[in-house]
């Protein structure tokens, strides 16, 4: 099986280093940013699976982060990530065509089976 | 959180002064005696009034029949008198001095006389000289010599004359007339009559003067000329003064001479010596008076102590009433407020939640790779790894506990209780909320607070939530990238100012007037519409002041004054 290639985006860094950490133990190929400008510029540079995106970030917050992935990249999957799971985002990210939507804290092995039933369904 | 917390009555921290038992007991004092004052005073006054027309009409009841005999008996008595003086008169005018002279001539006079007027005893001429020199009657007064005498010379002086009354030879009483002949020769004749008192009796008893009272004629000097019941027979002194002079008959209320009550009514004869005086003890109708006095201050006192009884236990239901609709009133308020503070706290929920979410995910991954890493026997987990992770999630339990803790802080003030406070740190402790949500909207907070501004006396949980009121509103009016400008002020030496501004869509002038209402809001089908009523509410409660500033499409301004010290509210 190819190696699932996963960009964590979210603002708390912590979380995107231990997450991106226990992905690649778990032989996921992951990387981490903490802005929504990082993540574009990226996806641009390097190719990935599945991008895991926090939906509530400062300045470019993770819908509109999903808005330009899907305009550039429309096939790229996206699992969205939530703090508090405000409907009315997750209603907006499923009409933006996000894959699913995913509430802190997550459990790993529940993240990874819904990774890579993305990269899979793409 | 169960049920709600009941208004403070008389809370130790600080009870509402709206619901104090002083208040209601000034409010209790001061309407029962404006009443009880509007009830009694007319009461009071027209029972006095009714008093003085009753007092009145006794009083006319009372002296109206003594009048009435009195002048009566006068005019009887003056005519009576006037009669008996004409016909003398008649009698020396018309009659010769020879007639008059002749013995049988002069008693048949004397008979006429008698059956005409009766009264009469004698008849005598006398001459210029003061002699008798004829007479008719019982006694032996032909010759006697009246020159000198007070009556002769009265006679002579005014033409007629009536005396007092005086005891005669047979030891009973009358008195004399006598008129003086006018005629252009020298000889002087003064036809002379003695009468019997019994006369002037008649004239006084025969009008029926009333049960219990005494009429009788006194001479000037207060001699008795008929007997008195009360005084005593003739010629005996009266003790009562001597009334004045009128020519009317008059009525006097006057102490007798042990001092009791007398009614007087009294004449002076015209042309004669006699006043005649009636006298009436109030007695029986005084007694009348004093019952019905009586009754009427009976009935005043009874009518007061109902009326007063009515005002006092009327006004404390009333006042009991109004105290249980202010507590409802206030219950209400309460619950409204404590509503407002669940929904803010409802409102704060998901942004709360998503920041207690975050560390928690932290903790998650930090703990979860640390039990990765120590499951994984051929990478060795070194000691400063694990502080690390350890570390973190030790930072990220701080991070939950501040905002738990800052939650809580705001959740349970519902006491109310007055503290120092800090308005730019309590400012900045609302603000904490909503940090994150201002950082993901890249909204820019500023503030413009002087160093010295002083703290003031004022309730925090209510202030917070007044403060999350206005800054969430301001949150909502503005975009993203948008403004909000916190600045605070000394307004006087009393209060504080504090307007928190913001950079988003106005409200609308017709707006405006109303956001204070309850229940008026233009978020269609969100919110209550009762968050600014009950931040209004809520600073009139502290004793401030909100108004709010807009224009469209600008923003909009909330000024907060607020009192330094309870003390002056």
């Amino acid at each position: 099986m190819a190696t699932l290639r996963v960009l964590v985006v979210d603002d708390e860094e912590e979380f995107v280093n231990a997450l991106v950490e226990r992905l690649n133990i778990r032989g996921v190929d992951a990387q981490g940013v903490t802005t929504g400008e990082e993540a574009l510029d990226r996806i641009e540079q390097c190719s990935f699976d599945v991008v895991l995106l926090d939906v509530k970030m400062p300045k470019l917050g993770g819908v509109e982060v999903l808005m330009q992935i899907k305009a550039r990249l429309p096939e790229l999957p996206v699992v969205l990530l939530t703090g508090h799971g405000s409907a009315r985002n997750v209603e907006m990210g499923e009409l933006l065509g996000a894959f699913d939507c995913l509430m802190k804290p997550i459990d790993i092995e529940d993240l990874l089976r819904v990774l890579r039933q993305a990269a899979t369904e793409n | 959180m169960n049920g709600t917390p009941k208004p403070q009555e008389n809370n130790k921290a600080r009870p509402d002064p709206l619901l104090h038992k002083r208040r209601y007991r000034r409010l209790l004092v001061g309407a029962g005696f404006s009443i009880a004052l509007v009830s009694v005073i007319p009461l009071v006054i027209m029972t006095l009034i009714n008093y003085h027309q009753y007092k009145e009409a006794f009083h006319t009841e009372m002296i109206r029949p003594i009048a009435r005999y009195t002048s009566n008996a006068k005019q009887a008595l003056e005519s009576a008198l006037s009669e008996r003086l004409s016909a003398l008169s008649l009698m020396v005018r018309e009659k010769s001095v020879e007639d008059l002279t002749r013995q049988q001539k002069l008693k048949r006079l004397l008979i006429n006389m008698k059956q005409a007027f009766g009264g009469f005893i004698d008849l005598g001429l006398i001459d210029a000289e003061g002699q008798m020199v004829s007479y008719v009657g019982p006694y032996r007064l032909k010759g006697k010599d009246y020159k000198g005498h007070t009556w002769f010379n009265a006679v002579n002086l005014r033409g007629a004359y009536i005396s007092d009354v005086f005891m005669g030879y047979r030891n009973f009483p009358h008195f004399v007339m006598a008129v003086k002949q006018d005629s252009d020769s020298s000889e002087v004749s003064i036809l002379r009559a003695t009468i019997d008192t019994e006369m002037l009796d008649r004239n006084i008893l025969g009008l029926k003067p009333q049960k219990a009272s005494d009429a009788f004629i006194v001479n000037q000097q207060g001699i008795l000329q008929t007997p008195s019941r009360f005084y005593g027979s003739v010629l005996q002194h009266c003790p009562l003064p001597m009334p004045q002079y009128s020519p009317n008959a008059e009525v006097l209320e006057i102490p007798d001479e042990k001092g009791e009550p007398l009614v007087m009514g009294y004449a002076y004869i015209e042309h004669s010596p006699f006043v005649l005086i009636e006298l009436s003890r109030p007695g029986a109708m005084q007694e009348s008076w004093l019952s019905l006095r009586r009754e009427l201050l009976v009935f005043l006192g009874i009518s007061i102590f109902i009326v007063l009884g009515v005002v006092f236990w009327g006004t404390r239901y009333m006042v009991n009433s109004i105290r249980e609709v202010d507590i409802k009133r206030a219950t209400v308020f309460h619950k409204m407020e404590y509503t407002n503070k669940l929904a803010a706290i409802g409102r704060l929920g998901a942004g709360v939640a998503h920041e207690i979410n975050n560390p928690l995910a932290i903790i998650s991954e930090k703990a979860g790779l640390l039990k990765d890493l120590a499951s994984m026997p051929d990478k060795p987990l070194s000691r400063e790894k694990i502080v690390e992770l350890i570390d973190s999630v030790l930072n990220s339990v701080s991070r939950c506990s501040a905002i738990t803790r800052r939650l809580l802080g705001f959740a349970k003030q519902i006491d109310v209780r007055h503290e120092k406070i800090n308005l730019e740190l309590l400012c900045k402790d609302v603000l904490a909320f909503l940090e994150k949500e201002a950082g993901y909207r890249d909204i820019k907070i500023d503030f413009d607070i002087p160093g010295d501004l002083p703290t003031i006396e004022s309730d925090r949980g209510q202030l917070q939530q007044v403060f999350l009121n206005i800054i969430n509103n301001a949150f909502a009016a503005v975009e993203d990238g948008g403004r909000i400008v916190i600045s605070m002020e000394e307004v006087d030496a009393d209060h504080l100012a504090v307007n928190i501004t913001d950079n988003g869509m106005g409200i609308p002038e017709e707006n405006l007037e109303q956001i204070f209402e309850p229940f008026f809001t233009t978020k269609k089908g969100f919110g209550t519409g009762l968050g600014l009523s009950i931040t209004y509410g809520i600073v009139e409660k502290l004793g401030g002041q909100i108004k709010a500033m807009s224009k469209l499409g600008e923003g909009t301004c909330f000024t907060i004054v607020l009192p330094v010290s309870q003390s002056s509210v």
